[in-house]
């Protein structure tokens, strides 16, 4: 699943036409640097650790490319597939919740009631320190 | 509300840097330009030639500040934004938490029609545009307090924009003297809440609860008209009253309720405009514009001094009264935004264009809305001034306090007395009575209706002015001796009469009148 978001990601880092643009590569380099992947790692937490994965990216932006090949000029751009389905709207009533310890369970460290993370941010190692993403 | 009037603030809105640390060094260059260009309301300068700076004047070149503002306000509703579970301040950590704001697989966001009614009531009350449509974006980022791994929001088409928002400042030294500002609404968009995170720095841990993950917030994007502390607090000031009139959001500050960011940067007049930092969770309302003004003097000391300033993100210390950089914030943010492919977009719909044979449950009329909207604070006050020929100032103190207008207009029903009388009664002896003893209208001995009463005998000049002060205070200075009933004996004499004559009615009616405490 995170394939199709790093795409997504890309296709508007490397395109630049909507009004996602990513600060890091605003014009798009047709390159995939080793600075481009590392942000790119600290965006999603996604692990490029072979050549295999970075030839499998730029496979990938190649693919995605061919949409340029398409004249667009003067289309209104579809926002979403589901733009013709109307949007329901809820009732403001309680109707959930009360669940704390099912959730609990998902989490398999608790202090009392609540989930416990590590303190500050999700921190990630230094290019040169890297070690194989392990997932927690 | 009385704040400290700032020497350099507000009347030419120009900032004159008083020389702190030594005065000003030569060779000073012009600002530098920004690092980046901001996302919201500044544009970022060039990159500027150093120029030599004209020989200064001793500590005397003058500075514009400029501030914009994102607050953030919860909604007032039963249910979060995007789910069914409860919206409560204070509640067992992770009760309140449904399977979707526990970002469970398989959950799907259902929107909230009363969310979206208090985003166009809110629209509406600041002149915003209404969107027709509206879009829901996912924002990414990763935070422990948020574990979708991105929060629903509305970057690229929000639900209302461009209105505007009109505050008042005191200018010179006169609480009398204010006037009326005014500052853009960019735009309002909705967006989910994140959960809240304590850090244990103890055990090196930090404990999460999800109870306030998904509640509904209204983000209030104010442009950055605004050129110091003082009328950015006034500004939200505003918008807090305006919130609590719609009954939109309670926006208590205390309760973490309305938040306030900050987007500030200096520079001189005439010249491009400064790089911006942004100075995060403001949520007193004490401390907003001495925080504001902090950084504007930090930035101020800082370009003064030769240095640079980053495109920084910063918090605001409390204790020590002062911005530090914020740790979390390595490099830059790339949110990433998409569109939320699990919401389709949203329509709202006007008298003209309700679509035949929908469930109105479904549909929301923006005119039906409008219609509905209750009465706003400027046109409350509006009315009081024209009403009772007060001064403006005195309409804002009496909206200015929870439940004070109540009761003065509960006051005003049932006394003979004359409007004027009333109001300065009010907001001079009896609220000054309620601060020095510490207490909100709501916990007030003195009722309206003894009030009135005490007003009409100071009118019929049955008793003296300074009585009738004596009477308001005795009657709750002790308050445990009064539950028991009648004014001590020793207290009695304090009532002196005018023409020393004792009226009988007087003493009866305290005694009778006193609160049951």
């Amino acid at each position: 699943m995170w394939t199709r978001a790093v795409w997504l990601g890309l296709r508007a880092a490397a395109g630049g036409r909507r009004g996602f643009t990513s600060k890091a590569d605003p014009q798009g380099s047709r390159q995939v640097t080793a600075e481009l992947i590392e942000h790119l790692e600290r965006l999603a937490l996604v692990d490029f650790s072979s050549q295999e994965a970075v030839a499998r990216l730029e496979k990938a932006i190649a693919f995605a490319d061919r949409l340029r090949a398409m004249d667009t000029d003067g289309v209104e751009p579809k926002e979403s597939v589901l733009e013709d389905r109307c949007l329901y709207l809820s009732s403001d009533n309680v109707v959930e919740g009360n669940c704390a310890e099912e959730l609990l369970q998902n989490s398999h460290r608790g202090v009392e009631e609540y989930f416990v993370a590590s303190p500050g941010n999700i921190s990630w190692p230094k290019l040169d320190e890297k070690e194989p993403f392990s997932h927690h | 509300m009385a704040t400290p009037m700032l020497r350099w603030c507000c009347p030419g809105r120009r900032w004159i840097f008083a020389g702190i640390g030594g005065g000003s060094r030569h060779g000073r260059g012009v600002p530098t330009g920004s690092t980046s260009s901001g996302k919201k309301g500044q544009s970022s300068v060039a990159q500027q030639p150093l120029i030599t700076a004209q020989k200064p004047r001793k500590g005397e070149r003058e500075w514009a500040a400029v501030v914009g503002l994102e607050i953030h306000a919860q909604i007032a509703s039963n249910s979060k934004l995007f789910s069914g579970s409860q919206v409560d301040f204070a509640a067992p950590p992770n009760s309140l938490v449904s399977f979707f704001d526990a970002s469970l697989p398989g959950t799907l966001p259902v929107l909230n029609r009363r969310c979206v009614e208090a985003a166009v009531m809110t629209g509406l009350a600041l002149d915003c545009h209404i969107n027709r449509k509206s879009l829901f974006d996912r924002k990414h980022y990763f935070y422990a307090d948020l574990p979708a791994g991105y929060q629903i929001t509305q970057q690229r088409l929000p639900i209302a924009v461009n209105g505007s928002l009109a505050y008042s400042v005191c200018v010179g030294k006169r609480w009398s003297q204010m006037v009326t500002r005014t500052v853009g609404v960019k735009q309002i968009q909705l967006e989910q809440d994140s959960g809240k995170s304590l850090h244990d720095n103890l055990r090196s841990q930090t404990l999460i609860d999800l109870n306030r993950a998904g509640v509904g917030l209204l983000e209030v994007v104010l442009e950055p008209d605004m050129s110091c502390g003082e009328e950015a607090a006034a500004a939200v000031r505003e918008l807090q009253l305006i919130l609590q009139a719609l009954g939109t959001s309670q926006a208590n500050m205390a309760e973490g309720q309305l938040r306030v960011d900050a987007n500030i940067s200096v520079h001189h007049p005439g010249e491009p405009l400064g790089v911006r930092t942004e100075v995060k969770n403001l949520n007193s309302a004490r401390f907003l514009a001495k925080a504001i003004d902090y950084e504007i003097q930090r930035q101020i000391s800082e370009l003064e001094n030769g240095g640079k300033i980053l495109n920084e993100t910063r918090s605001f210390d409390y204790k020590l009264g002062c911005t530090v950089p914020m740790r979390d914030k390595e490099g830059k943010q790339d949110y990433r935004f998409m569109p939320e492919p699990n919401l389709p977009p949203l329509l709202l719909y006007d008298s003209g264009s309700l679509p035949t044979g929908a469930d109105p449950q479904q549909v929301i009329d923006i005119d039906q809305l409008r219609e509905r909207l209750p009465e706003l604070p400027r046109v409350t006050r509006e009315k009081l001034v024209r009403q009772y020929g007060m001064l403006p100032e005195h309409s804002f103190a009496l909206l200015n306090e929870v439940g004070l207008l109540e009761f003065f207009q509960n006051v005003i029903k049932e006394t003979r007395a004359e409007p004027k009388k009333v109001t300065s009664w009010v907001l001079n002896t009896f609220l000054g009575f309620l601060k020095q003893q510490n207490l909100a209208v709501s916990e007030s001995p003195v009722t309206p209706s003894a009030l009135a009463e005490l007003l009409d005998l100071l009118d019929r000049k049955a008793i003296s002015s300074s009585a009738a002060k004596q009477a308001q205070c005795v009657k709750t200075r002790k308050n445990s001796i009064l539950i028991k009933g009648g004014l001590p004996p020793h207290l009695q004499p304090h009532l002196t009469v005018s023409g020393g004559r004792k009226v009988p009615g007087t003493q009866r009616t305290l005694t009778n009148k006193h609160p049951e405490g």
